[in-house]
């Protein structure tokens, strides 16, 4: 049986924002297959089913540098991507992440994110205390897009008035990574030189007068493996502002919009702050804010669920359809915060994982416990919400809410 | 239909006995729970408390990172309705009465019966001077909570007695609190058993680096005590002594069968034999319909390794075969399972994650296929003509599932992995463990299906190479 190698095409669609599972359901009907289009314009072999998804993930074969891709001719992601762990194999890549895990997590640092705890409540109640009065908002400007935002900046060491411009680079990134016309490329050259100065300089200032920030931790490391240098150093920041708000606004509002799409369910969680943890890993399966990898090729040919992907061409794990595989998830078209052996691919596996995770854990928990409880008889205005245009980092642009009113904190 | 309706009532309503109350003990009653056992279900256990984890007590409960009350096991299923006999040996199985004999004189009458009694550390071999002071061995929450507290009283110096994973991890809790260790191991390199002499070299280079003195292809022959009972020295087989208060005994365990001796089942030294669906063989080779063992203390054929039996120590195997044999102990024959999970197991030492998977010890060759031995970073592949039968990794953790599918998939050895990779290819090399072994077979099997319980296995007629 021959696959249709335009759904993919389909996926990227704009037309198809809204839901694309109809779409990811028919691509697992072959496991792995070779899609037109996608992320280059010589194609690229999709992984939709969760197994072989999982399997590639823990593949040494598997690569995450496209400068060992046949099919790039050996150019990278982008010319700064040599410098930041996520488009790196190891060595390089364990040795980044590891100077950048020293000050983040375990073991070094494992009670630094539970002491972020009351300053993201703090946040949290001040957003919602500013919609006090309000019968009607915008549930990302005023939520979940700031949220993470004032998070990573605080994390990070980056001011807090330095945002608008940020968001503009950041908005080039994120929509580049689905882009391939020559302008976009363009865009998103402009937009990756704006932010490297802009952290080079921000790196410079925090080595003059570190503070306690990850900036200043890692300007002035002096751990066992020495300082991480540059260019490293400022991509990784970069890498870590982007990556520490796009994905988890998303999460946010395709969290809140599947809950106030079942009530039912929205209605039990408010006397069940029990199941909150499993709510957010519910949302990670069923509407992942990163619905697919596509910065992957083999190092060999791979054979694989009845095919053989060649040696050196692009690789696109697609996440989404992984977590609605019905060989792993029973009715896995269902929204069930309550279902057992949840093991999604919402932050991925393998060496790769998320970085964030554990903090995108705990802000939406906090997020979605406080908007549960202030906000009285929420309902969407708008369904289907418009959304942002990039089908990989997928979420509402804007996620219209009215309420009766917004309790007191 | 008559079999249907006895073995329904006896979901709904028999009575199932669980001897031993840790690991798999819990794991098995949560399991019976999840699988519809409505019946009456006793958990037995000679230790006082409720289930806790033993890894931890070598690890962070010694470097008082964590209370040793808070290793209790986390609950996947509130277990209701569940009649807990904590705090009392069983000391006798009356196979034809179905009763199980306690310390107290109670006598607890089953319908189906899990062995899961576990191991106990083998303890020194001279009892006088296994009773002094600073003697120490390590396997409960007691005999933790006392080491503990005795490595933080700074005694001058830890001896630790044997270099297998217990000893290794003491000696590295005892580094982390900065105390003087020394290592006595009668192995070329500590944890040489487990992975071969090759690794093991590597694993005695990273102990030396961290400060520890290690004493290896040397033994301890006695400990010396003075008038107060105290430990005060060690005499080793090589004429030194070592002048320590502190001796950790860390010889292996000895498996729980002693209660078993007269009972008719096929339980020894090496625990009490089962086939593949964890039933219980009696003294005759025959496997029994209703004693079920799980844990430690079974010893079980694995397809994969030549059907050879093998007891385990690893945690992984006592949750996996805990379920097993808890679904095989309710379903319908036809629906049991085999327990042909691949063995894994893990350590923590001296900043080391060590995790593997398979049987090293198997082997004949290892290769490294990823990372580099000399940064004790890296994957180690094992093999034995021709076919993979292990990895086991050193901070490569997130790669164990990669090789565990090519043990399933019987792949050959050394595995073909791009150069790429790997940026100075290296030939294999003997693993040079201590007592090879020399099984011979004609095919391979290979384990199918994902789902533990669509887990069967195939046979793959070898093709041998002309």
């Amino acid at each position: 049986m021959s696959q249709d190698t335009t759904i993919l095409r389909q996926i990227y669609d704009y037309a198809n924002r809204a839901n694309p599972y109809p779409l990811w359901a028919k691509l697992r009907e072959t496991p792995v297959c070779f899609q037109e289009d996608g992320p280059d314009e010589a194609g690229t072999y999709v992984v939709s089913t969760y197994r072989e998804i999982v399997a590639l993930l823990h593949d040494p074969r598997i690569s995450s540098d496209l400068r060992k891709s046949v099919q790039t001719g050996g150019r990278p992601q982008d010319s700064t991507a040599p410098y930041r762990f996520i488009s790196l194999d190891p060595p390089e890549h364990d040795r980044l992440r590891r100077l950048a895990m020293r000050h983040f997590g375990p073991p070094e640092r494992p009670e630094y994110l539970e002491q972020l705890r009351p300053e993201i409540v703090r946040i949290v109640t001040t957003l919602l205390d500013q919609l006090q009065g309000k019968r009607q908002f915008d549930l990302i400007d005023s939520f979940a897009y700031p949220l993470p935002v004032m998070v990573i900046c605080r994390i990070l060491g980056v001011p807090l008035s330095d945002e608008p411009q940020f968001h503009v680079w950041a908005t080039a990134l994120i929509e580049s990574l689905a882009s391939q016309t020559e302008e976009q490329r363009q865009q998103r050259d402009q937009a990756r030189g704006d932010l490297k100065r802009y952290m080079t300089d921000l790196v410079e200032r925090h080595r003059k007068h570190p503070g306690d920030s990850l900036l200043s931790r890692m300007a002035t490391d002096t751990g066992p493996e020495g300082r991480m240098e540059e260019p490293s150093l400022v991509e990784t920041a970069g890498l870590l502002l982007v990556a520490g708000h796009e994905t988890t606004v998303n999460l946010i509002g395709n969290g809140m919009l599947t809950l106030l799409r079942y009530p039912a369910i929205l209605e039990r969680l408010r006397n069940r702050p029990d199941l909150m943890s499993a709510t957010v890993e519910e949302v990670l399966r069923y509407e992942p804010p990163v619905q697919f990898l596509t910065q992957r090729t083999t190092l060999d040919e791979i054979a694989l669920a009845g095919t053989t992907i060649p040696k050196g061409v692009l690789v696109t794990l697609a996440l989404a359809a992984g977590n609605r595989d019905p060989e792993r998830f029973a009715d896995p078209d269902r929204f069930d915060p309550e279902r057992r052996d949840n093991e999604h691919l919402g932050f991925g596996s393998g060496i790769h994982i998320c970085f964030g995770a554990p903090l995108a854990r705990m802000e939406a928990q906090i997020a979605f416990t406080e908007l549960l409880l202030r906000l009285s008889q929420p309902r969407l205005v708008v369904d289907p919400p418009p959304y942002r245009p990039s089908p990989i980092l997928r979420g509402p642009e804007h996620l219209l809410i009215a309420v009766e009113g917004v309790h007191e904190s | 239909m008559k079999s249907h309706e006895t073995r329904t009532a006896f979901k709904d309503s028999g009575r199932i006995v669980i001897v031993g109350a840790s690991l798999a003990g819990l794991r098995a009653a949560e399991a019976l729970r999840a699988e519809g056992f409505t019946g009456h279900l006793t958990l037995i256990g000679d230790e006082p408390y409720l289930p806790y984890d033993r890894p931890p007590l070598s690890k962070a409960v010694l470097t008082g990172w964590i209370a040793v009350e808070h290793t209790q096991l986390p609950r996947f299923e509130t277990l209701a309705d569940v009649e807990w006999r904590l705090g009392v040996a069983a000391t006798g199985l009356d196979l034809e009465a179905k009763q199980v004999r306690l310390a107290d004189g109670q006598i607890v009458e089953f319908d189906r019966l899990l062995i899961a009694a576990g191991t106990r550390a083998r303890p020194w071999p001279n009892q006088a001077e296994a009773e002094l002071e600073g003697v120490f061995t390590l396997r409960g929450r007691d005999d933790a909570k006392q080491l503990q507290q005795r490595l933080t009283a700074k005694p001058r110096r830890v001896l630790v007695i044997g270099g297998g994973f217990t000893g290794s991890e003491v000696a590295s809790a005892a580094r982390e609190l900065g105390l003087p260790v020394t290592l006595v191991e009668r192995g070329t390199a500590p944890l040489v058993g487990a992975l071969g002499g090759v690794i093991a070299e590597r694993v005695a280079t990273l102990q030396r680096e961290a400060g520890v003195d290690l004493c290896c292809q040397v033994t301890v022959t006695s400990l010396e005590g003075d008038v107060h009972g105290q430990l005060r020295r060690a005499h080793l087989s090589d004429g030194s002594t070592i002048d320590t208060e502190v001796a950790v005994v860390a010889l292996g365990a000895i498996r729980n069968t002693e209660w078993l001796r007269d009972s008719g089942l096929a339980a020894g030294t090496f625990g009490v034999g089962c086939d593949a669906g964890c039933r219980a063989f009696d003294i005759n080779a025959i496997v029994t319909d209703d004693v079920f063992v799980a844990g430690d203390i079974a010893r079980f054929p694995h397809p994969l390794y030549n059907y050879q039996f093998m007891s385990l120590e690893h945690w992984g195997n006592a949750v996996e075969q805990a379920r097993v044999a808890a679904h095989n102990m309710v379903c319908a024959p036809a629906a049991r399972c085999p327990h042909v999970a691949v063995p894994t197991f893990w350590s923590s030492q001296f900043g080391i994650n060590i995790k593997s998977v398979g049987v090293p010890s198997a082997a004949e060759e290892v290769v490294i296929t990823q990372g580099e031995l000399a940064e004790a970073s890296f994957v180690a592949a094992y093999g034995k003509e021709g076919q993979l039968v292990a990895a086991v990794t050193f901070n490569h953790a997130k790669w164990v599932e990669f090789y565990q599918h090519l043990i399933e998939q019987a792949a050959p050895f050394p595995p073909t992995l791009p150069e790429a990779l790997h940026p100075m290819p290296n030939p294999p090399v003997p693993t040079a463990f201590p007592d090879p072994r020399q099984p011979t077979h004609e095919s391979t099997v290979v384990l199918t299906g994902h789902d533990p319980s669509a887990r069967r296995v195939q046979w793959i007629p070898r093709h041998r190479e002309t």
